[in-house]
């Protein structure tokens, strides 16, 4: 996340001071973003040595201290602004190398693997969709918080889903071609390269 | 006190080697006034345990009890009466009867069930109206949007003295906002003590349940555990 651009963000509303800057953020992310004091001192230091933001000269460091965006730091905010964050590389996913490891364990049943994940994202999903149900304090930030979480996890649901599966329709075509002998059944090879099942 | 209840509830299709267990020995409990999802795949069994569940379709072997009545002891016509009298269904593809308007389609139970015509159209436009369909009650079915059609076929599903709606996907072909909108009133209605049961492969539309049970080909395999309020999860967000 980047506090630099949501403190510029925060300042094309307006000029505003630093404890200002800090309350508002936290409101605005649904408050479930904390950030402490520090963190919004030092990061307005660095954006005034780049002459992104401008202070008051005459007032002195402090929570009285006011900040205003420069032009250049709505240049930049703007270029931030519409440019796409870095996901052509795929993350290092703690789950999928779990699931990718239980296929190698001998005796680990890998689709209750799954499940056990699966049952514990559909808790945590339960507890943020909760949230939702109070809609006199569910503002528009904080709904968008709220609906960034719950399509990450259901992504990972999906792709858990997808798991099963795929190693569902695996383990049918393993039984189906040992029933059948030696021979394969017609279309079967090409029905495993689809499936990606290693022979 | 649960209002739904599945004892031991099997479902066998067809005979000999082509013989398909749809269901094995489901137990299943919803009490009045929540909401428990059944998640599953396609094929997993979780509409023929709907169609159990809401009489349509009878078990194999094992035993469906509503409100206390259990359903092996009923005649055909006892259950038609205890679906239009306590029953609401809720489909993926809603339907509504193409040739009747939005407030006809909700009050035909009602009407179906004995009540005055003029009394059943009413009752049908107060639902509409708390559903947010006050000027709609006179647009035919091909004339809504699919939120629309879905908030109506809600409204026909919980009018009157409905104690059990029973869902199949029903934010199925809806947009993310409108699925949400369909699902705040099922959790509404159960919040007035209606026991509801929705079927769904859809993680996100489970999660508005208070319970979730996972069904994998034909058997309940998890289950979640009760969740715990959103302030630990904000509380651990902020750590």
């Amino acid at each position: 996340m980047s506090i630099k651009h949501a403190l510029l963000a925060l300042l094309s509303e307006g000029p505003k001071y630093g404890l200002q800057l800090r309350q508002e953020f936290e409101a605005g992310t649904g408050e479930v973003w904390p950030l402490n004091v520090g963190q919004v001192y030092t990061t307005l230091q660095r954006l005034e040595r780049d002459g992104l933001i401008e202070s008051d000269d005459e007032a002195d460091d402090g929570p009285q201290k006011g900040f205003r965006i420069t032009a250049q730091g709505e240049e930049e905010l703007d270029q931030w602004l519409h440019t796409p964050p870095d996901l052509s590389q795929p993350p290092r996913d703690e789950l999928v190398i779990k699931v990718l490891i239980a296929l190698r364990v001998p005796g680990v049943d890998v689709r209750e693997v799954i499940q056990s994940h699966r049952r514990y994202l559909v808790e945590l999903m339960q507890q943020w969709t909760r949230l939702k149900e109070d809609e006199a304090n569910f503002d528009v930030s904080f709904a968008l918080v709220v609906d960034a979480e719950l399509f990450r996890l259901d992504s990972v649901v999906r792709w858990l889903d997808a798991a099963d599966g795929r190693l569902k329709r695996a383990e049918f075509e393993k039984s189906f071609s040992g029933a059948a002998g030696s021979q394969p059944a017609p279309g079967l090879p090409k029905m495993r390269r689809r499936a990606g099942v290693p022979r | 006190m649960s209002f739904l209840e599945l004892h031991d509830v099997s479902k066998i299709y067809g005979e000999g080697p082509s013989q398909v267990h749809a269901l094995e020995h489901i137990n299943l409990e919803v009490e009045a006034g929540s909401l428990v999802a059944v998640m599953g795949p396609s094929g997993s069994g979780k509409s023929t345990l709907l169609t159990i569940a809401g009489s349509l379709e009878d078990p194999s072997c094992g035993e469906v009890i509503i409100g206390g009545a259990a359903l092996s002891h009923m005649s055909r016509d006892d259950k038609a009466r205890l679906r239009r009298r306590s029953i609401g269904f809720v489909f993926q593809d809603f339907n509504l009867l193409p040739g009747l308007t939005a407030a006809e389609n909700v009050s035909l139970p009602l009407e179906l069930d004995g009540l005055r015509a003029s009394k059943a159209h009413a009752t049908a436009l107060q639902v509409l109206d708390e559903l947010g369909l006050a000027d709609r009650g006179g647009a035919f079915p091909d004339e809504l949007s699919g939120g629309e059609r879905q908030r109506v076929s809600i409204a026909r599903a919980i009018v009157g003295e409905r104690r059990l709606l029973l869902a199949d996907e029903p934010s199925g072909a809806l947009d993310s906002i409108n699925g949400e909108a369909v699902m705040r009133m099922v959790v509404a209605a159960c919040r007035e003590g209606v026991a509801a049961v929705v079927v769904t492969h859809d993680a996100q539309l489970a999660s508005w349940a208070d319970r979730v049970m996972f069904i994998r080909d034909g058997h309940i395999v998890d289950q979640t555990t009760k969740p715990t309020g959103p302030e630990s999860l904000l509380a651990r967000a902020r750590r």
